[in-house]
């Protein structure tokens, strides 16, 4: 470096004349120009806007110049300087676009490889269409009842106008208990929720009761020792076939769709008079009768069979203690095997019941 | 009940254009359901007529055989150029001048089977002479049908003839309907269900008074009535006319001979059960009384059986002739030599029928229709038609007389308010409306104030209770009348927390990748034995059913794992490797001592204490959750190698429920039958013990055929749901540093690195988390020690921790591991 020019003479400082600048300026545009990678731009930023680069070394100069000289000089430096400071940010922004791009193609990955790590889980329809009632009947203000599946004879049977006697008794095939004296059963139907509800609270009384029920027969394609149904109860003041028939009607709705309605026929269960049985319009035709003759599910009828139902016998009120003269009631009760296997037209039981995971597994863990 | 519909038409004025279908659609919505239409013979075509053999010559045939070759003459339409037919025939049950049924060619015959002339036997057989099994009707397979002169004339349409083509209702009955166990009681009812007009067949006169036959009722509760008629010179060598014997086989009964089928004729008609007895047998006076404990009868079916006192019996001189109600006693039976006959029709007790027929295990027509309800009037008038039937078709003589002991059981007066009908059904029902809907149903109604007195007619013993003449009303108004209205909607609490916690269980499980399967709660010693459960495990005591579906599950399962393993086995067996499941459900738990449920009255309530009482001695049945699991846990793929099920799985598995649930359980090691003893843990709960889980016990596996280090887990549910806090902990947290230590510490190898954890946990205020993240054994430890490292996490609530402090709380919790279970720390 030139000493300070203090006397103010003109002093020829050879790196600042503007020929000089000009050529180490256009030496570094070129070699930012250059620069093909990253690297070699950290290199050519080194060599030419570095501490020692010419024009960084040219720029220690300007001292030296007599004062009148100096602002000149600055100028033409300082624009050189600002050239290639500007040149190399926008050969960096590039390159680094350039870098991220080619990044990316290179990770470039194929997204339709497995990811099943973790097995998938499922819960088992019969759970779900339970809880799905249940959400149903809670809507409307109802609750969700439960008893033993080991019951007493007295609450499956006699509570509820079954008489040890009466025929309708024998005609349900019933798992006994050993002893027989033991007087208890495996409950043949979910009813004896019913009679435990009326027995253990004062009406007004709206429940529902899901759950497992047996008989004795043999497990076929339509049969089941085990199967599960949904019961229904209200009891209060003033209840009437028609309340059993709106309420019907709008399960219906909620379970199948709006279109959905049911009809009653005539029946008999010794815990209801009048009783009726419940159809539902057939899911798969609608009763259309340009369909209904071929309909499978229906055979033909418009119809499909839903359940039984009926006004509360009195008697079953007597017995669980709820005066007949101030209240009545409705009951009905349905299964639920057959409610799921014909709606998705599973032609055999036994697919619902042997626990084979690719039944299950497709219902995920829907409600 | 199957109703032929041609026999229905007998007795009601239908007219012809009303089709099967329209009637099933009328019956079903009038209370008798149908089963289905049976089309008999719908294949069947003609001609098939009457013919009359006019000559039969035998001729023998080289291969032994001899036939006849017949001239028939089949009338004038159908002889050809006026000469009878000839026909080859090879039975030999019918002689020159019989009517025969031949079918003609162009025939068509059950089972597609087509007439045509055929070259058989050196003949041109120019049709078939028919025997029943080839017309689809029952009778002598061996021999061809031979037709009473009385019965039809040559040239005659046999398929009209004989019922050939014939379309049977075949209807649900329901207990309450006694009667539609009849011709007359569907006539009825489809009278009244398309308003036309009904003639009963009950409405004939039977005499009174005058004794055919003495007859003491010692049980007149058992016994109401008893009726008795008899006919002599009865020729039991006549075959059953062919329209009866083909209404008996299409009503669903067989036809057995005059005799038998003039008194089941009479049941299908009538709806009442008759009984013929021959009088030759018969010794002294019918008695009919309770039987003596132990006291035996070999009924019609050739079996012995042992009565109780509950039991009611025909008797006679010579002991018990029939067990009343439900079958007749062998030694009395009609046979082919019986000429005289008293014929028997009574009134029984339906509880008392019920009662016999279950404890025997024979329900017979009789006691089918009995223990229904008959109505109490048939009694002498089937007597009347059955004789009368004996006269007609058996040439019998009958016996002026008829003993009737006893009286009908006259319907009780059932009063109800006259706006029940409505209130019952919610339609607007006016009284008017309902007294003519009850006497439609033979009511008779006398109207008192703002109430209906009504009286049931007698062939109506199911009419008792107020609600069962709403119901009456309600069928002749319309089950589709019903209007559809929503009852007020009750205040209702939501589900309970039992039940919403149920679901989150079973959507925490389904979510850690479980599938949830539904098993039957049966099981067996076998069960038990494969699982390895020692003698005295109290999993052996069983709830065991009187009629188990299999010998080998005799009772109801106290474990969930038998079922779930069964089910592992199906799946992997069905190709399957990785296989998670579970199951939600009871297991059920006798009680000490051999308890018995009461069964109390109807007439009120039972009181709390006797329903405490009803309630202890039912078996404890809670609700319980079993997991199993086999194969990859984490499935091995391009990403690399997966993991095996682990012990562990099945622990973590009820740990993330338990945690979902907000219960805090120790786990702790033990070992239990059917798992691993080394690899089982049991899950304490306040000082409980709730489940198990880890690996099944090598055995296990073997004896289920299972893969290798399978895992199980089995858990009370209701215990942990119990435990469940309505409310979790709100947390609370310090915004301060935290401090991280690590520290190793050397244990026996027997010790738990919970029981560590614990202690390290227990130590400080300040140590805010523990995380075991090592498990060490090999050289740097000593043989049957182990080491392991511990994260810790200090932190205070109010201030960042000080070196010193940090030191402190790290030393306290090293000697308080070491105090509890002589960890050193280490070097």
């Amino acid at each position: 470096m030139s000493a300070p020019n203090n006397d103010y003479d003109p002093v020829e400082v050879t790196p600042l004349q503007i020929e000089a600048v000009e050529t180490a300026r256009d030496a570094a545009l070129a070699a930012i120009a250059a620069a093909t990678t990253l690297d070699e731009l950290k290199d050519v930023r080194l060599a030419h806007a570095g501490d020692r680069s010419p024009l960084a070394l040219a720029n220690r100069e300007i001292g030296a110049l007599p004062p009148q000289a100096r602002k000149d000089a600055g100028q033409r430096i300082g624009q050189a300087r600002g050239a290639v400071a500007k040149a190399l940010a926008a050969r960096t922004a590039s390159l680094e676009e350039e870098f991220e791009e080619k990044s990316l193609v290179d990770e470039c990955v194929d997204v339709t490889l497995p990811w099943d790590l973790e097995p998938v889980g499922a819960r088992h329809p019969l759970t779900t269409i339970q809880d799905k009632v249940a959400d149903i009947f809670v809507a409307m203000g109802w609750e969700v009842a439960e008893g033993p599946e080991v019951e007493a004879e007295w609450l499956n049977f006699d509570a509820l106008n079954l008489g040890p006697d009466h025929p309708a008794r024998t005609m349900q095939d019933t798992f006994w208990v050993s002893p027989e004296k033991a007087a208890m059963v495996l409950r043949t139907h979910t009813s004896p929720v019913q009679a435990r509800t009326m027995l253990d609270r004062e009406p007004p009384i709206y429940i529902v009761c899901p759950g497992r029920v047996f008989r004795t027969d043999e497990l076929d394609a339509t049969h089941s020792p085990v199967f599960h149904q949904v019961e229904g109860l209200a009891i209060d003041e003033g209840i009437s076939m028609a309340h059993l028939k709106g309420t019907l009607d709008h399960f219906a709705r909620a379970m199948f769709g709006d279109a959905m309605t049911t009809r009653f026929r005539p029946s008999y269960f010794p815990f209801t008079e009048p009783s009726a049985e419940v159809d539902l319009l057939c899911y798969v035709c609608h009763g259309d009768p340009a369909l209904v003759a071929a309909c499978r599910t229906c055979r033909g009828e418009g119809w499909v069979e839903w359940g039984g139902c009926g006004v509360v016998n009195p008697r079953v009120l007597v017995a669980c203690g709820i005066d007949p003269e101030r209240y009545s009631g409705f009951a009905f009760g349905m299964g639920l095997d057959r409610t799921i296997t014909s709606r998705y037209d599973i032609a055999d039981l036994r697919d619902l019941i042997d626990g084979d995971i690719r039944f299950t597994l497709p219902f995920g863990v829907e409600v | 009940m199957r109703v032929p519909i041609a026999w229905l038409r007998e007795y009601v004025a239908l007219p012809e254009s009303v089709s099967a279908v329209d009637l099933a659609a009328k019956l079903t919505a009038y209370d008798l359901k149908l089963e289905e239409i049976d089309s008999v013979g719908a294949g069947i075509e003609g001609p098939i007529v009457v013919g009359r053999v006019v000559s039969a010559d035998k001729e023998p045939q080289s291969n032994g055989k001899t036939i006849n070759w017949c001239q028939v003459d089949v009338g004038p339409e159908h002889n050809v150029g006026g000469e009878p037919r000839g026909i080859v025939c090879g039975a030999h049950n019918f002689v020159a001048g019989d009517l025969v049924v031949v079918s003609l060619p162009g025939a068509v015959l059950p089972g597609d089977f087509a007439i045509a002339a055929r070259k058989t036997y050196g003949h041109i057989s120019d049709g078939m002479i028919c025997s029943g099994a080839e017309l689809g009707i029952a009778g002598d397979p061996a021999g061809i049908i031979v037709i009473e002169p009385t019965e039809a004339s040559v040239g005659d349409d046999a398929i009209e003839l004989l019922g050939l083509r014939a379309e049977v209702l075949d209807l649900e009955v329901n207990p309450d309907r006694a009667y539609a166990l009849s011709l007359r009681g569907v006539a009825r009812d489809t009278a009244l269900a398309f308003g036309v007009a009904f003639s009963d067949p009950a409405a004939i006169e039977a005499p009174r008074g005058g004794e055919a036959y003495p007859v003491v009722v010692e049980d007149a509760v058992a016994c109401p009535v008893f009726t008795a008629r008899v006919v002599t010179g009865f020729d039991s060598s006549r075959p059953t006319p062919s329209w009866m014997a083909r209404r008996i086989e299409l009503a669903g009964m067989r036809s057995i001979s005059l005799a038998v089928d003039i008194t089941n004729y009479v049941m299908l008609e009538l709806g009442q059960p008759i009984h013929g007895y021959d009088r030759a047998t018969l010794q002294g006076p019918i008695v009919v009384r309770k039987a003596v404990e132990g006291e035996k009868i070999t009924t019609l079916d050739d079996v012995t059986r042992t009565l109780t006192a509950a039991d009611l019996l025909i008797t006679d001189d010579s002991g018990p002739i029939g067990l009343a109600a439900v079958m007749g006693g062998q030694h009395t039976e009609l046979t082919a030599t019986t000429t005289d006959i008293v014929i028997e029709a009574a009134h029984f007790d339906p509880p008392m029928v019920a009662r016999t027929a279950r404890l025997m295990k024979l329900p017979s027509e009789a006691s089918k229709r009995f223990e229904r309800g008959v109505d109490p009037e048939l009694p002498a008038i089937a007597t009347q038609r059955a004789a009368e039937l004996f006269a007609a078709y058996g040439g019998a003589t009958i016996q002026d007389g008829l003993t009737y002991v006893g009286e009908a059981p006259a319907p009780a007066t059932i009063t109800i308010a006259a706006d029940l009908p409505a209130k019952v059904t919610g339609i607007a029902i006016d009284t008017a409306t309902s007294i003519s809907a009850l006497e439609a149903n033979g009511c008779s109604v006398r109207v008192e104030g703002d109430h209906l007195v009504v009286t049931p007619p007698t062939w109506r013993p199911d009419l008792t209770d107020p609600y069962d003449l709403a119901e009456e009303v309600l069928r002749v108004v319309g089950y589709d009348q019903v209007p559809s209205v929503l009852p007020p909607a009750p205040a209702g609490r939501g589900l309970t927390k039992a039940q919403r916690l149920r679901r989150r269980v079973g959507m925490v499980l389904a979510g850690a990748g479980l599938i949830e399967v539904k098993t039957f709660p049966f099981a067996g010693p076998i069960d038990m034995d494969k699982l390895g459960l020692p003698a005295d495990d109290a999993r052996r005591r069983q709830v065991l059913l009187e009629n188990p579906l299999s010998a080998e599950e005799p009772g109801m399962t106290t474990t969930l794992l038998p079922a779930l393993l069964k089910t592992l086995v199906l799946n992997i067996g069905r190709g399957h490797s990785d296989v998670a499941i579970f199951e939600t459900g009871r297991v059920f738990l006798p009680k000490d001592g051999a308890l018995e449920a009461p069964i109390y009255g109807v007439d009120s309530r039972p009181t709390s204490a006797q329903l405490a009482a009803l309630e202890a001695a039912l078996p404890a049945q809670p609700q319980r959750v079993g997991i199993v699991m086999a194969g990859e846990r984490v499935h091995s793929g391009w990403w690399g190698k997966g993991r095996a099920v682990s012990w562990a799985d099945a622990i973590a598995a009820v740990l993330e429920v338990a945690r979902a649930l907000h219960v805090p359980v120790e786990v702790e090691a033990i070992a239990y039958a059917p798992w691993h003893p080394g690899r089982c843990a049991q899950f304490v709960l306040d000082g409980t013990i709730i489940g198990h889980a880890g690996e099944l016990h090598p055995r296990v596996v073997k004896s289920y055929g299972l893969p290798a280090r399978t895992v199980a887990a089995e858990f009370d549910l209701d215990a942990l749901i119990a435990a469940a806090p309505d409310l979790g902990d709100a947390p609370s947290f310090s915004t301060f540093p935290v401090a991280k230590e690590d520290v190793a510490l050397v244990v026996d190898a027997d010790i738990t690195a919970e029981s560590v954890a614990r202690a390290l946990q227990g130590a400080s205020d300040l140590i805010e988390s523990v995380r075991l993240f090592d498990v060490y054994t090999g050289d740097q430890v000593p043989t049957g020690a182990k080491s392991l490292a511990f994260a810790l996490r200090l932190r205070a609530p109010d201030r960042t921790l000080t070196d010193d402090e940090i030191k402190t709380a790290r030393d306290a919790a090293v000697a308080a591991a070491h105090t509890a279970t002589g960890a050193t720390q280490r070097t």
